[in-house]
């Protein structure tokens, strides 16, 4: 079984940390990971993505043309790569930030407004954690207490407090 | 759970060559390499070691070959362009036989060319790399856990035969992240460095580290001195994968993470009813040339995938010899194939065959 | 008997190469006589360069590198900072240090690398013959400047020692000569000096050698010798530029 993604958004969004975290929580249960980042200049502020592989066997190519997952955190993103995803996979767009819908009959298309939620619920700068737990929720690729556990242990200590804010925004992604 | 931990290539290379032994670092600050020397930054402080930050990627070339003529295991890391400027040195630290290691993230050019992952260094990597009849041992990983153990033997390779050693990636492999196990790499035996410059301590006579014989004779022994090493080099080191070639209608060659993306297409290929393999040279010198000839009596063509404008095609042709053809598919200036492509080209030479 | 005078046992028992007349030897003898002094044949590493003095490895005893052109600098950085301990020189040129090896010479003096730099300025490229030199003087006249050195066409010379005594990286800077007795005297003592500073970890020191080259000047060596006084001297003042200690922060602060 083999899952690819693309988390594509805007530079700050935490698109390279979602893509992180999704391989991390792969290697440390057992699985074949790769994390490629899109990397340069457009890492500041301009549009960002990454593609990320998780399988049970050997990974070929890191790089991937139509994902399984597509996570677009922006319209430009959107655009990009939906037409791309690949038959029978899945969409998680930010509808906050996205105003358009997937006119795509052979994928699945998950709306999360995480934008919103994230101010709504005083969680500015989490969005990307709430639409991790609605990836969780809707692909069961990972459980949400294997995952969280991983999440947490990514947090340096010096940043502590971040920690549960992490956990609250997974929690909201994944009970939406 | 494992013991993996998950990292990029570049730092997979910089922690690697510190648990290799490597305690100094010369380096200049280029895309998309620059991870190495951070890292190297960082780290070799706190081991007793030193990570200079050199005037110039000349400067920091000189510096390893300083570093390396007083017998200290060391090493340089820089990106295509970066290359181009050390090569000066790396001609006279290989004219010296002076171990070390070179690492080359490689980028689209030529000129400043672009920061994606190209392999168009191919050519400079395995024929030139700096004036003269010389040759680095060349290593490409294609993964990351390749980064880190390549980088380990190539060390002990340089100091094996004396010569230098370059570890070719590309941008790619430098910037993504897998899980990177660094508890087993093998050591060798290595030769005593008898030939330092480190201050005679009044126990033997003067060395001096030289690469200049104003006299033609002396310069050709020299050179055939060199190459009976380099022999020994084709002999014993060559290293490469195969998959699925031992009925292969077609073989693929392609290293580094070209040789990935070629893995994937050979699977789908063969879903598709096309017996397709691949041989990965893991040294691109010495090159597998051998193994690539006895596969030409079984396969009935070759196919090259890099990211160029194809460059090592030239040596499957010549390892090949004419047996069987040769084709080629690349994509260049920091295009990375897709598998989608690789697996078109196979159908394409295989409704031909 | 009483031996009175000898070879410098870091001096290597062969011909030297120089032409007749060429100041070479002089300070070859004067850096031997040094190491002799300060004992530290042992353990001292030389760099060589690109130019006349290409063969400098075939001329000390002590282990040697040849180095690349202008480069000798940072190869010396690697030797020294990878083995604090040895005592380190590089012997160069005019081409080599103030031309090709600029980026060098001023990085590894701004760094404040602890190594011994002896820096021969003729003038002029003497081993591919007679070319124009960073060093060349307004007017010279050289194979590659044939009307003189104009300041609008080839620029104006290089003071080395000037421009580096600016850098905070440098222990001592002194410009020297040795076309008389009294003046290799001095320029004896400034290259003892030089090397002094190194067992002493105060940095980078340099001695300009002014130097002659009476078979590219189309000299006799005593007319070289006055032509280095009447043209030389004036443009390069002899002195000392900077002597103190390299400006360094305290190793316990290197994150280490």
């Amino acid at each position: 079984m083999t899952t690819t993604f693309i988390f594509a958004g805007s530079g700050g969004q935490g698109i390279q940390f979602s893509g992180k975290q999704m391989a991390k929580t792969g290697m440390h249960l057992g699985k074949n990971v790769t994390f490629l980042p899109s990397y340069g200049p457009e890492m500041r502020g301009g549009t960002s993505n990454c593609t990320v592989v998780v399988s049970d066997g050997e990974i070929g190519s890191p790089s991937v043309s139509s994902p399984d997952v597509l996570v677009a955190m922006n319209l430009p993103s959107f655009d990009k790569f939906e037409p791309k995803i690949a038959k029978g996979g899945t969409l998680f767009c930010d509808s906050t930030l996205v105003d358009k819908k997937s006119a795509r009959e052979d994928i699945k298309a998950v709306y999360v407004p995480a934008t919103g939620l994230a101010n709504e619920h005083d969680l500015m700068g989490f969005a990307n954690v709430i639409m991790l737990g609605a990836i969780l929720k809707n692909t069961g690729i990972f459980g949400i207490e294997e995952f969280e556990e991983f999440l947490v242990g990514s947090i340096p200590p010096s940043r502590a407090a971040l920690i549960e804010k992490n956990k609250k925004a997974l929690r909201l992604g994944w009970e939406l | 759970m494992s013991e993996k931990v998950l990292m990029k290539g570049n730092e997979a290379i910089a922690e690697a060559a510190i648990s290799a032994g490597c305690l100094y670092f010369f380096g200049y600050p280029i895309t998309p390499q620059t991870e190495v020397a951070e890292y190297m930054a960082r780290r070799l402080p706190k081991v007793g070691g030193l990570c200079l930050q050199a005037e110039s990627e000349v400067a920091a070339i000189n510096m390893l070959m300083g570093a390396s003529s007083a017998g200290t295991r060391a090493m340089t890391s820089s990106s295509s362009p970066g290359i181009s400027l050390k090569s000066e040195g790396i001609s006279y630290i290989a004219g010296c036989d002076l171990p070390c290691l070179i690492v080359n993230v490689q980028r689209g050019g030529p000129g400043l060319g672009g920061i994606q992952p190209s392999q168009q260094d191919y050519y400079q990597a395995t024929r030139g790399v700096g004036h003269g009849d010389l040759r680095l041992i060349v290593l490409a990983p294609s993964s990351v856990q390749e980064m880190a153990s390549l980088t380990a033997e190539a060390f002990d390779l340089a100091d094996t035969y004396r010569m230098p050693a370059m570890l070719l990636a590309d941008g790619a492999l430098g910037q993504m992240m897998e899980p990177v196990d660094f508890s087993v790499f093998p050591k060798r035996e290595l030769p005593e460095k008898t030939w330092a410059t480190n201050g005679t301590k009044g126990k033997r006579k003067k060395n001096i580290v030289n690469s200049l014989f104003i006299e033609p004779d002396k310069l050709e022994q020299s050179i055939l001195a060199r190459y009976e090493r380099y022999a020994k080099v084709e002999a014993e080191e060559v290293r490469f994968e195969e998959v699925m070639t031992e009925d292969a209608d077609i073989v693929l060659v392609a290293f580094g993470i070209t040789a990935r993306i070629a893995k994937s297409a050979i699977a789908e290929a063969r879903k598709a009813g096309v017996k397709a393999g691949l041989l990965r040279p893991i040294t691109l010198w010495p090159f597998p040339k051998k193994r690539l000839n006895e596969l030409a009596d079984t396969a009935k063509a070759f196919l090259s995938v890099e990211m160029s404008m194809g460059q090592m095609v030239d040596d499957v042709r010549l390892a090949v010899n004419g047996k069987r053809p040769v084709s080629f598919f690349g994509r260049t200036g920091g295009m990375i194939p897709s598998v989608e492509e690789v697996t078109a080209e196979i159908m394409k030479i295989g409704e031909s065959l | 008997m009483k031996t009175v005078f000898d070879r410098p046992a870091a001096l290597s028992d062969v011909p030297l190469h120089y032409c007749p007349g060429c100041t070479h030897g002089i300070v070859h003898r004067l850096v031997a006589e040094t190491i002799d002094e300060l004992g530290i044949l042992d353990n001292t590493v030389g760099i060589a360069p690109v130019g006349c003095s290409v063969f400098a490895y075939n001329y000390f005893e002590c282990d040697m590198i040849e180095a690349a052109h202008g480069r000798a600098p940072a190869v010396a950085t690697g030797v020294k900072r990878t083995h604090p301990d040895t005592v380190v020189f590089t012997y160069q040129g005019d081409g080599d240090l103030a031309a090709i090896g600029t980026a060098e010479t001023v990085h590894a003096a701004t760094r404040g690398e602890n190594i011994t730099v002896i820096f021969i300025n003729n003038c002029i490229y003497g081993m591919t013959g007679g070319q124009m030199a960073p060093t060349t003087i307004p007017g010279q006249v050289t194979t590659t400047s044939p009307y003189g050195r104009k300041r609008n066409v080839q620029g104006s010379p290089i003071r080395v020692c000037e421009m580096l005594s600016t850098l905070d990286g440098v222990a001592l800077a002194a410009r020297v000569t040795v076309d008389c007795p009294k003046n290799i005297i001095q320029a004896k003592k400034m290259i003892k000096k030089a090397f002094q500073n190194q067992l002493d970890k105060k940095g980078f020191s340099i001695i300009e050698v002014l130097s002659t080259c009476p078979t590219n000047w189309g000299l006799s060596p005593k007319d070289a010798l006055q032509w280095l006084r009447d043209n030389m001297i004036p443009y390069y003042p002899l002195g000392v530029y900077k002597d103190g200690e390299a400006l360094r922060d305290d190793p316990a602060e290197n994150g280490q």
